[in-house]
């Protein structure tokens, strides 16, 4: 993707929107870009702790609106991968302390002052003004999505939306897709998604326990050695503009796994 | 690095972690706002007591976060710049 900005969104909630930021930010990091990922749920941030940053913030996105201290002061290093940073939201405060604008002047000053390769936006939910103001200064999306029916309908509203904005590059990332139930026709593929939406995915991610032990911990997954953690590295490459081919996810090779293949049944 | 010598399981990690956020969340103070406090606590009271084993830790008692300091004040003052009190 050749955006510098782009947003992390889906409409619904509890896609995995704040996971899939935190590991394609990090992710991009480890390839060697200076990436700073940035939580607008004001009111509701989550991205410091599902990142283990918690204890470090001081100062936030809204101190920095308000100019109450410098961008360079709210912007968090992370020590475990260099050139991964966050400007955290605020916690104490509610959506309407965000202008589209004055937000759009931080993310240019972020680019063009501070020397940030890529912006990553971890977008709240919904499709209202808090979504609009992440979505504003983007020129790409990546539209989180899980495969089942409401997040699929609400990843296409959130689609048009983008497109409204005038956002160029949008892609999927297909969040705990279950190869087994794939297999067994009892969820949507990949390419079901595909010809649903119309938009392309960037990366396929399994459903991985590994992703919840690595969120207690505060450690982003693509710094550990999960299923998980190897499909968000792979979909940063992708996002870099290699052509990484997706893995044949692992999948029930049993006997009465072949057999059920075969023959139908659940 | 040797995981599976850290017995320690990740929900209890979580736990901790998920005590302290939601303590600084309902007292609403940046938690970064603290540590720095307690660091600049911390280098004044080695001024005046520069051997001292003095340690200051963030604790919730109900509904409030309370700075916890334990100052140890028996080592000899003739480097302190003022009389401590």
């Amino acid at each position: 993707m050749n955006a510098k900005v782009i947003v992390v969104t889906s409409g619904k909630g509890g896609v995995g929107k704040t996971t899939t930021t935190a590991n394609i930010g990090a992710a991009l990091a480890k390839l060697g870009e200076k990436v700073v990922v940035i939580d607008v749920d004001v009111g509701l941030r989550n991205l410091d702790v599902v990142m283990g940053l918690e204890s470090r913030v001081v100062f936030d996105l809204v101190d920095v609106l308000e100019g109450k201290c410098r961008l360079s002061q709210a912007v968090i290093r992370d020590k475990r991968v260099e050139t991964l940073y966050l400007l955290p939201a605020s916690q104490t405060r509610d959506k309407d302390a965000l202008d589209p604008e004055v937000f759009k002047d931080v993310v240019r000053q972020l680019i063009e002052d501070e020397g940030f390769d890529r912006v990553l936006i971890d977008s709240p939910a919904g499709i209202e003004s808090g979504f609009k103001t992440a979505a504003a200064p983007a020129q790409g999306a990546l539209v989180v999505v899980n495969p089942e029916v409401s997040s699929v309908r609400d990843a296409d509203r959130i689609i048009g939306l983008l497109e409204a904005q005038q956002v160029r590059e949008i892609r999927l990332v297909i969040n705990r897709l279950r190869p087994k139930m794939v297999a067994s026709g009892n969820m949507l593929s990949e390419a079901d998604i595909l010809e649903i939406l119309g938009v392309k995915p960037i990366g396929i991610i399994p459903e991985d326990d590994g992703i919840l032990v690595s969120t207690n911990v505060g450690e982003p997954a693509v710094l550990g050695k999960t299923q998980a953690g190897q499909a968000f590295m792979d979909t940063a490459r992708r996002l870099k503009g290699q052509d990484v081919p997706y893995p044949k996810l692992e999948q029930d090779k049993g006997f009465w796994a072949i057999w059920r293949r075969l023959f139908g049944g659940a | 690095m040797f995981s599976w010598l850290n017995k320690r399981r990740s929900k209890d990690t979580l736990k901790d972690r998920l005590e302290l956020v939601l303590a600084y969340d309902r007292a609403q103070i940046p938690p970064g706002k603290v540590d720095a406090l307690r660091n600049d606590l911390l280098e004044v009271v080695k001024r005046y007591f520069p051997a001292g084993n003095s340690s200051v830790e963030v604790e919730q008692h109900g509904d409030k976060v309370v700075l916890m300091a334990s100052i140890a004040i028996d080592e000899n003052v003739e480097n302190a710049g003022r009389q401590g009190r």
